[in-house]
């Protein structure tokens, strides 16, 4: 019942390519019937690269990052597709070897960073396990790089604040906390679930660019996960547009965010407050709620709450799922849409609503 | 924390001198008269006059309690009368500090009395307590790790088995066939470290021990694997798990460590309560415990012995509770007082 976009299931072929994502798919049987949390993904990511995935709630972001370090219970979820990362297929790997690859080649931050670390061990305890565990050092080594680490995020006095326990650090040094713990193993890849949602606006911003200048750094590529789009327009290359488990737009950041195809990212951009942005502006919400992954709207899943269902002929949005497929804006930028003229309507409909400015502009 | 430590003892120390005046008061204000009890069968007025004034019965109850606290810090004579220690020493008892009063029913002190039952419920105590913590863990920690599947129920639902039997039961059942019946181990009885060695010890506590322990151990069970399975969900865990640490790690260091707090307190105040004896194990298996002592002298009417083996019993449950609190700060950094 459901068809993807690109079925390509080959290996990627250019060698800078550190992730490719394919066809993946994360189901949750429940005793409700399947959840189709993640249905048909795919993506790619450059060294050095980042790549943004926004979405609302649900809409499978953070699911489809934990499918790539294998945090799903297997006995709960089923997991499908292809996630080449360095060239193996990590879902071909037994638990054993893909244990040997979290945190070392891919790694994690999450969002809230007091939950995430162990209340009961000092936050050095806690860096340095993930360096014990890929690499055959002793502690006072491990200790060393732990206190390299903290002093490379930015903690004053890493030497002392590494025995500290993590309530004793803020909510901006326990980010930062858990960003050495990622980066401690130089990781190829680096997964950041909604890094700064927890956290004030002031140090959202410190974390960010703190998050920029290690990806230079250490040349690791990136997926920050957000619903912010602020936060992918400051550091995304590329950005992923997710709806109900499916990509539903994709391509360069900047191409996305000006010439968005798909009315669920125009929903996404006339929602986002505008501080330096005209007062004329209006913050549209998109009505309605994300769909039930358990039971979604036959066709394009977002029809129930497009206003622009109806700019297509016949009943295409009810009954048919339109493919991931390149717009008028040429290769690059795909999306998930049967709106013909998409280009037009937004900057004759939307774009005069949500941002007047601008529209004047072009 | 030395400071909350010393704040902590002292008023513990309140508080049991509370519970002394409660228990004094209850048992001595009751209808039963100790003199006429201590008096004995062939009583006649002047001598139930003349035990009352040994034992210091004649006094108010207040006096009589505040003869009882010195006599626990500088020990007291029965009867306490300076002329007769000059002309019949013989005729005195001396009640060492701690005196915790004399019995007259049993003609020894109260400190004697638990002197000698101490010792065998503390081992047994000790010795279930050891089961029942070894066992809660480890099956808690198995039906955890296999939730919802047989094993899971099997171990659940047999340890609640084993705590709805009553302990009489259990008890008797393990006497009957294990020690009598199969022979696997021989008859329970009571022997110190030094009379007979850490073995024969542990052997004579092996069956009370694990009657105690089987009851106790269905709560730990459910505990561990409720804790286990709750820290399952915590953001920490998915962290462990991301950093790429083997599942053994994962379980005993992150998981098990937060399910260490909730157990701690359980097993804190399951093990004072323990060591006031066990009543009805004690029985079953002929140990002269403390809980032995306790149903023979409420039986007797021995009101110096029941208040002696109460206080203590509040004694113990204080002190662990202290301890409990001082264990937090050593398992919980948050806890530790800055």
């Amino acid at each position: 019942m459901t068809t993807t976009a690109s079925a390509a299931s080959s290996p990627p072929t250019s060698s800078s390519t550190v992730l490719s994502v394919r066809d993946l798919r994360v189901h949750f049987p429940t005793s409700d019937g399947v959840v189709k949390a993640v249905d048909g993904l795919d993506f790619d990511i450059a060294r050095g690269k980042t790549l943004g995935i926004v979405g609302e709630s649900g809409s499978g972001k953070s699911v489809s990052s934990s499918a790539i370090l294998a945090l799903h219970n297997p006995k709960r979820s089923k997991v499908s597709g292809q996630i080449w990362l360095n060239g193996t297929d990590l879902l071909t790997l037994g638990e054993e070897e893909m244990r040997k690859r979290r945190g070392r080649e891919v790694a994690m931050i999450f969002q809230d960073p007091l939950s995430a670390m162990h209340p009961y061990y000092t936050v050095g305890n806690q860096i340095m396990e993930a360096y014990l565990v890929h690499n055959a050092v002793d502690k006072k080594t491990a200790r060393a790089r732990a206190v390299e680490m903290l002093d490379r995020v930015g903690i004053p006095q890493p030497d002392r604040r590494v025995d500290d326990y993590p309530h004793q650090f803020s909510g901006g040094m326990r980010q930062r906390a858990m960003i050495a713990m990622g980066l401690i193993n130089d990781p190829g890849l680096l997964i950041a679930d909604e890094p700064t949602t927890a956290l004030d606006v002031t140090v959202q911003a410190q974390i960010l660019d703190l998050l920029q200048d290690l990806q230079r750094e250490f040349d690791s590529a990136v997926i920050i996960i957000t619903h912010d789009l602020g936060v992918v327009a400051e550091m995304a290359d590329d950005v992923l547009v997710m709806y109900a488990g499916r990509g539903v737009e994709y391509g360069p950041c900047r191409e996305i965010l000006t010439h968005p195809e798909m009315p669920y990212t125009w929903g996404l951009l006339s929602s986002v407050p505008d501080v330096k942005g005209d007062t004329d502006a209006r913050l549209i919400p998109i009505p309605g709620n994300p769909p039930s992954l358990l039971d979604p709207p036959p066709g394009c899943p977002f029809n129930p709450r497009c206003v622009h269902r109806d700019k297509v002929p016949g009943d295409l949005c009810r009954t048919q799922l339109p493919l991931l497929v390149e717009g008028n804006r040429g290769p690059g930028h795909t999306k998930r849409c049967h709106l013909a003229n998409p280009e037009q309507i937004y900057e004759t409909e939307v774009l005069p609503v949500i941002a007047p400015s601008l529209a004047e502009e072009r | 924390m030395f400071a909350y430590i010393i704040r902590r003892l002292v008023s513990g120390v309140v508080l049991l001198l509370v519970m002394s005046l409660v228990t004094f008061l209850l048992f001595f204000a009751s209808a039963v008269d100790p003199a006429r009890v201590s008096c004995g069968k062939n009583c006649s007025p002047a001598l139930q006059k003349q035990t009352a004034k040994a034992l210091g019965y004649d006094k108010p109850v207040v006096l009589q309690w505040t003869d009882f606290l010195v006599g626990i810090v500088k020990g007291r004579d029965y009867p306490d009368d300076p002329a007769l220690k000059k002309t019949a020493p013989a005729t005195i008892a001396h009640c060492p500090a701690p005196c915790l009063g004399y019995s007259k029913v049993q003609n020894e002190t109260v400190t004697t009395l638990v002197k000698d039952a101490l010792p065998i419920s503390l081992s047994l105590a000790l010795v279930a307590f050891i089961m029942w913590m070894l066992g809660g863990t480890v099956f808690g920690v198995a039906a955890a790790l296999r939730q919802g599947t047989i094993v899971d129920r099997g171990i659940v639902g047999t340890s609640l088995v084993f705590f709805a039997f009553p302990t009489f039961f259990t008890g008797l059942f393990l006497y009957k066939f294990v020690a009598i019946k199969w022979e696997i181990v021989p008859i329970p009885a009571y022997s110190s470290i030094a009379d007979g060695g850490v073995f024969t010890w542990l052997n004579g506590l092996f069956l009370p021990g694990l009657t105690l322990a089987l009851f106790y151990m269905a709560g730990y069970i459910r505990m561990t694997r409720a804790f286990v399975l709750e820290s399952f969900g915590e953001d920490y865990l998915r962290t462990a798990k991301a950093k790429g640490l083997a599942p053994r790690k994962v379980l005993v260091k992150h998981s098990m460590r937060a399910a260490l707090t909730p157990l701690v307190t359980m097993a804190g105040i399951d093990l004072a309560g323990l060591m006031g004896g066990a009543i009805i194990t004690e029985s079953v298996f002929n140990y002269n415990g403390l809980g032995k002592l306790a149903v023979l002298s409420t039986q007797r009417l021995d009101l110096p012995t029941t208040v002696g083996i109460v206080l203590m019993l509040a004694a113990f449950v204080i002190l662990a509770n202290i301890v409990v609190d001082v264990l937090y700060a050593f398992i919980d950094p948050r806890v530790r007082v800055g």
